[in-house]
């Protein structure tokens, strides 16, 4: 049974730590959205919907609607699902062969996988300026695009490898048995028992392919800015601070609704082992 | 059981791991490369890593990581033991929510918790005005955000770690004549020191590796690696920083290789 005192021996430290520096902020944060922008980096009354309006298109100045911000969100989208879908392209069969190579095998091509992985990501990402400058790529839509699938694929390997290496092969078998041609047996036996896995890959490489700006600050330019530059640049340059607690807001939200949904079909142990 | 692999999936995977590849191996040759600008070989040399060791900004923004890392990896791994062992062992009516609350930091974008904080700080540094204490932004601020993106780290390694054993682990310990305290240090604490230990290990990688949350957090005046590197490519890149990379790579690589050869028995149960 956790009693007040148990609770603050074990759970109770870090559970107030996260409450003060991850809810409050965000509530900070939520709460400068409603603000103006009173000089620069600098907020204050009166308390306004405007930030909110600009993000979803309208311009204050001109007091019409533009799609310039909408354009910005609907690319990130975009270019964070064409990453996505190029790492599930490349890692999906990728988790197979690990999956069936024997325990020694295995483990070093594990290793291989996690050592780009844990080596320092904006040297990875920086390090494709000096491979695409000759080809004349930096900056551009195809770097940001590459930069990205090269950053996030191992992200989107582990969690579908951890689910191949459990699948009941016998189910195949069987499926061969009765008669299913390869591409049959495969998606009635196999596919069905990498979902779990996929699905967290999926995620684990789609949310940081959206609210990355170090991909598309580095490698793409100006003209490809994604709404992860849009906040930097309201904290930086812009100092607009609650336009971008708006657009962080709205990522935030983006995030935790498809967490939701996930944590809806995966459960409260799915939700555990995403991590 | 072993399937035969198809040599196209060979073929395929091996691409993958050249397509991983190329960028370090391409960063390590450059940085002996015997020229001022990047894309063109003109001859082996490694008077790079010597500028580097000269600069001044690098020894130091090479300390502030080391000092941060250490630091915040030291709190967030007694924190984040503490509720993983809590979750392991209470049933909870708030389950959910503190999983929820445990995989935010790890899944809400970095730019998002980076700014959110940059905001806090500066909310607090207002309301501190009136009783006339202040702060600047730097080592403390930093210090506090990566123990915040840590924490979960650590109590889901250790959670999982003690996934397989049940409650009845302490009642024997207890039927057995231990205190409360002498069961947690002298059977549940060994249990759990693997995933403490690889815990630990994720939560140091996490913080020398930070680039986005130290970046709003830092300040001004207070620089990590990773932001200088960012603030030199900015700039423009230099061959030193080639240098500097390799060398970081270098780092990653060993102590990625000594962590599996300490953490393999566990890799396999």
């Amino acid at each position: 049974m956790l009693t007040v005192r148990r609770f603050f021996a074990t759970l109770g430290p870090g559970v107030v730590w996260l409450a003060v520096f991850l809810i409050v902020p965000a509530l900070v944060m939520l709460g400068y959205s409603f603000l103006t922008r009173t000089d620069l980096a600098q907020v204050g009354g009166p308390w306004t919907l405007e930030s909110w309006q600009r993000v979803f298109g309208y311009d204050a100045l001109f007091q019409e609607w533009t799609g310039d911000n909408v354009r910005v969100l609907w690319r990130s989208v975009w270019v964070a699902t064409l990453s996505t879908a190029l790492c599930v392209l490349m890692g999906y069969p990728l988790a197979f062969y690990i999956a069936r190579q024997d325990a020694r095998r295995k483990n070093l091509l594990l290793l291989l996988l996690i050592i780009p992985f844990w080596t320092n990501f904006l040297i990875r990402v920086y390090a494709w300026i000096l491979i695409l400058r000759p080809f004349d790529l930096v900056p551009s839509l195809t770097a940001t695009l590459l930069g990205m699938v090269y950053a996030f694929v191992p992200f989107f390997v582990l969690p579908v490898y951890s689910s191949v290496e459990k699948i009941d092969w016998r189910l195949l078998e069987a499926a061969e048995d009765l008669g299913a041609p390869p591409v049959r047996a495969f998606l009635s036996a196999v596919f069905p028992q990498t979902l779990p896995g996929l699905v967290a890959g999926i995620l684990l490489t789609f949310i940081p392919a959206l609210g990355t700006f170090v991909v598309s600050d580095i490698l793409g330019g100006a003209k490809t800015a994604l709404v992860g530059n849009l906040i930097q640049n309201q904290f930086g340059q812009a100092g607009d601070w609650p336009y971008g607690s708006a657009l962080s807001f709205l990522l935030m939200g983006a995030v935790l609704l498809g967490l939701w949904a996930y944590a809806r079909v995966a459960g409260q142990k799915g939700l555990e082992e995403l991590v | 059981m072993i399937r035969r692999t198809h040599p196209a999936l060979s073929v395929w995977a091996w691409l993958v791991y050249a397509f991983l590849y190329l960028p370090i191996v391409v960063l390590v040759v450059f940085s002996f490369n015997d020229s001022r600008f990047g894309a063109t070989w003109a001859g082996f040399t490694t008077k790079w890593y010597g500028v580097l060791f000269a600069r001044a900004d690098v020894r130091e923004a090479l300390a502030h990581t080391l000092e941060i890392a250490l630091l915040s990896t030291l709190v967030s791994t007694v924190l984040g033991t503490l509720v993983g062992l809590g979750l392991w062992r209470y049933t909870l009516r708030f389950r959910t929510a503190l999983t929820g609350l445990l995989v935010l930091p790890i899944v809400v974008p970095d730019v998002v918790m980076g700014v959110s904080l940059l905001m806090f700080y500066s909310f607090v540094r207002q309301g501190l005005e009136r009783t006339g204490w202040t702060f600047d932004n730097g080592f403390w601020t930093v210090l506090l955000a990566h123990v915040t993106f840590q924490i979960s780290y650590v109590a889901l390694t250790v959670r999982s770690r003690l996934a397989g054993y049940g409650p009845e682990l302490e009642e024997a310990a207890r039927d057995l004549g231990a205190s409360g305290w002498e069961s947690f240090r002298r059977i549940i604490l060994p249990l759990a020191m693997p995933g403490v230990l690889a815990g630990a290990l994720l939560a140091f990688t996490l913080s020398l590796d930070d680039f986005v949350v130290t970046y709003f957090t830092s300040g001004s005046g207070f620089s990590t690696l990773p932001v200088l590197i960012y603030t030199n490519v900015k700039r423009g890149v230099t061959p030193d920083i080639n240098a500097l990379s390799a060398l970081l790579v270098l780092v990653t690589v060993v102590a990625i290789v000594a962590a599996n050869a300490l953490l393999r028995p566990r890799r396999d149960a």
